[in-house]
C-alpha cells in the first residue's frame, strides 16, 4: 500500500488577521512494508502535516494519494480512548472484526490481559498507550501512523514498547508513518528518516538505513547515530552562521 | 432512614398547624387521608392522575425528542444555531400561560393542543441544554472516530451520545419538573379530567381536602418516578466518572 505526500504548502489566518505559513511544500512517498521516521522541533508543524495526511484537514494546497480503500490505525499523542467504555469494548468499536485469538494475541503481547474490562480512566498513561497501541493494531492497519507514541514514558517502558512496535510491524506488510524527537527512537525503528525544518516545515534531510530493523544491533545503531550527529552538527552550524549574518 | 425521619417530621409539624388554623382552612392528615380513600375506592382519582400522567408522558417525550435533535442541530451547525436562537431566546421568554391560552384559541380545547401547549413550553430549556453539551463535544474524539473511519451511527452511539447522556439526564431532571408543573395549568384551563381539574373543581367550592388529597397524590407519584425512573438513569450515565468522595 503506497503512501504519496506532496503537500505544496498550508498557510492560516489567524485571529489577528495575518496569514501564517505552516508548510512549505513537503513530498515523499512511503512503500508497503515500509518505516518513515518524521524527526523535527516541536511546534514546526507535524502534527499539522499528520491531520492533512489522515485527511482531518482538507485546507491545504497539494495532493495525498492513498488507495481509498486503505485501512488506517493510529496512535495519537494522548491515547484517545473512550474514557465510557472499556479496554476491550474501545478495541473493538473500532475494529469489529478482530478475532478473539487476534485480539488475545494482542493482549500479551502488551500485557494487558489484566485490563481488558478497565475503564480507561483506571489506568496509568503507560497503559493507556499500550490499549491505544492494541487498538491501532487491532483493525489491521494498511497505513498505520503513530504520533509520538512513547514520549513521556521512563526509558525502560519506552524500550520494551518500541520492540513491541517494531515486533508488530514486522508481523503484518503496513505502511507505517512515525513522527517522534527522540533519534534512537527514529534510528531503531525507521528505514526512511526526514528530518524536518522549524515552522514553516521543509524536509531538510531525507536518511535511508541499509541495515534491516532485526539486524540492527547496537553497535551499529551507535554508528548511525553518530554519522546522524555529525551531519547535523554541520548543519547547525551552517545555519547558526547565516543567523549571525542576518 | 432519614428520608422517612424527614416526612415524618413534615407529617407532624402539618398536624400541629392543622390544629392551630382549623379544618376548613388547613385539614388534618387523616381528613385528606379519607378524602384519598374515597376518591380511590371511586375509581376517580386513578382516572384523573392516569390522564394527567399520560400528558405528561405525552409531551415530555415529544419535547424531549424534538429538543434534543434539534440543540444537537445548534451545537453542530453554525447556520442553524444563528437561524434557531432568536426563536429559542423567544420560546425560552414566553410565559407558559400565553403558550397554553393561544394553543386552545387556535387549536381548540383539544387534548393535542393541551399537549403541544406543554411541550412547547419544556422545548427551549431542552434545546439549551444539547446545544451547550453538544458544543462541549470532544473533538480529539471525533477525529478518533473519523480515522479509524467508524460508522456514523456507531459513532454517534458509542463517542457522541455518552458525552450527550449527562446533558440529556440534567434536561431530562429539569423538564419533568416544568412539565409537572405545566399540565395542572394546561388541564385547569381546558381540560375535562385530570389532577389540573380537579384542583380547579376543589378551588371553585373552596374544598381544601379534596385539593390537598389530589396534589398531595400527585407529588408522591412525582416522587416515586424521580426516585425509580430519572436517578436511577443519571447514574447508569454517569457510572464510568469517578465517584465523588
Amino acid at each position: 500500500m503506497r503512501l504519496e505526500v506532496e503537500i505544496t504548502g498550508k498557510t492560516y489566518r489567524s485571529a489577528a488577521g495575518g496569514t501564517h505559513e505552516v508548510l512549505a511544500p513537503v513530498k515523499f512517498a512511503l512503500q508497503s512494508g515500509e518505516v518513515g521516521v518524521l524527526i523535527g522541533p516541536s511546534g514546526c508543524g507535524k502534527s499539522t502535516m499528520l491531520r492533512i495526511i489522515l485527511g482531518l484537514d482538507h485546507e491545504f494546497q497539494g495532493r495525498i494519494a492513498r488507495p481509498p480503500q486503505a485501512r488506517i490505525g493510529m496512535v495519537f499523542q494522548e491515547p484517545r480512548l473512550l474514557p465510557w467504555r472499556s479496554v476491550e469494548q474501545n478495541i473493538r468499536l473500532v475494529a469489529p472484526d478482530v478475532t478473539d485469538k487476534k485480539l488475545a494475541e494482542l493482549f500479551r503481547i502488551l500485557e494487558l490481559e489484566q485490563h481488558r474490562s478497565h475503564f480507561p480512566g483506571e489506568l496509568s498513561l503507560g497503559l493507556a498507550r499500550r490499549v491505544a497501541l492494541a487498538r491501532a493494531f487491532a483493525v489491521e492497519p494498511d497505513i498505520l501512523v503513530l504520533d509520538e507514541p512513547l514520549a513521556s514514558l521512563d526509558d525502560a517502558l519506552a524500550g520494551r514498547l518500541r520492540d513491541e512496535i517494531a515486533t508488530l510491524v514486522a508481523s503484518r506488510p503496513v505502511t507505517t508513518l512515525l513522527v517522534t524527537h527522540s533519534l534512537d527512537d527514529a534510528v531503531r525503528l525507521g528505514d526512511r528518516l526526514f528530518f524536518l525544518s522549524p515552522r514553516p516545515a521543509r524536509i531538510l534531510a531525507e536518511v535511508p538505513i541499509g541495515i534491516p530493523r532485526e539486524a540492527r544491533g547496537d553497535a551499529a545503531i551507535a554508528a548511525i547515530k553518530a554519522g546522524l550527529a555529525r551531519q547535523a552538527q554541520g548543519e547547525q552550524g551552517g545555519e547558526r552562521s547565516g543567523r549571525d549574518v542576518s | 432512614m432519614l428520608r422517612l425521619l424527614s416526612f415524618a417530621l413534615f407529617l407532624v409539624t402539618w398536624w400541629i398547624a392543622a390544629l392551630f388554623v382549623g379544618g376548613a382552612k388547613l385539614p388534618s392528615p387523616p381528613a385528606v387521608l379519607e378524602v384519598m380513600i374515597v376518591e380511590a375506592s371511586s375509581g376517580a382519582l386513578f382516572l384523573h392522575l392516569g390522564a394527567t400522567l399520560a400528558r405528561v408522558t405525552l409531551a415530555f417525550v415529544l419535547a424531549m425528542s424534538v429538543g434534543s435533535a434539534i440543540g444537537y442541530l445548534m451545537g453542530r451547525i453554525k447556520l442553524a444555531d444563528r437561524l434557531g436562537d432568536p426563536w429559542l431566546i423567544l420560546l425560552l421568554n414566553l410565559p407558559a400561560l400565553v403558550v397554553i391560552v393561544l394553543a386552545y384559541i387556535w387549536a381548540g380545547l383539544t387534548e393535542a393542543a393541551a399537549i403541544a401547549a406543554i411541550a412547547i413550553n419544556k422545548l427551549p430549556t431542552a434545546i439549551v441544554t444539547l446545544r451547550e453539551g453538544t458544543r462541549a463535544l470532544d473533538r480529539s474524539l471525533d477525529e478518533m472516530a473519523r480515522v479509524f473511519a467508524m460508522p456514523r451511527w456507531r459513532a454517534f452511539r458509542h463517542v457522541v451520545l455518552p458525552q450527550l447522556a449527562p446533558y440529556i439526564a440534567a434536561s431530562a431532571r429539569s423538564g419533568l419538573s416544568l412539565v409537572w408543573k405545566i399540565v395542572l395549568v394546561a388541564e385547569l384551563l381546558g381540560r375535562p379530567n385530570g389532577v389540573g381539574f380537579e384542583i380547579g373543581v376543589a378551588f371553585q367550592l373552596f374544598d381544601t381536602p379534596r385539593l390537598l388529597a389530589y396534589s398531595l397524590t400527585f407529588a408522591a407519584v412525582v416522587l416515586v418516578i424521580e426516585t425509580l425512573l430519572v436517578q436511577p438513569f443519571e447514574a447508569r450515565a454517569t457510572r464510568w466518572r469517578p465517584r465523588a468522595a
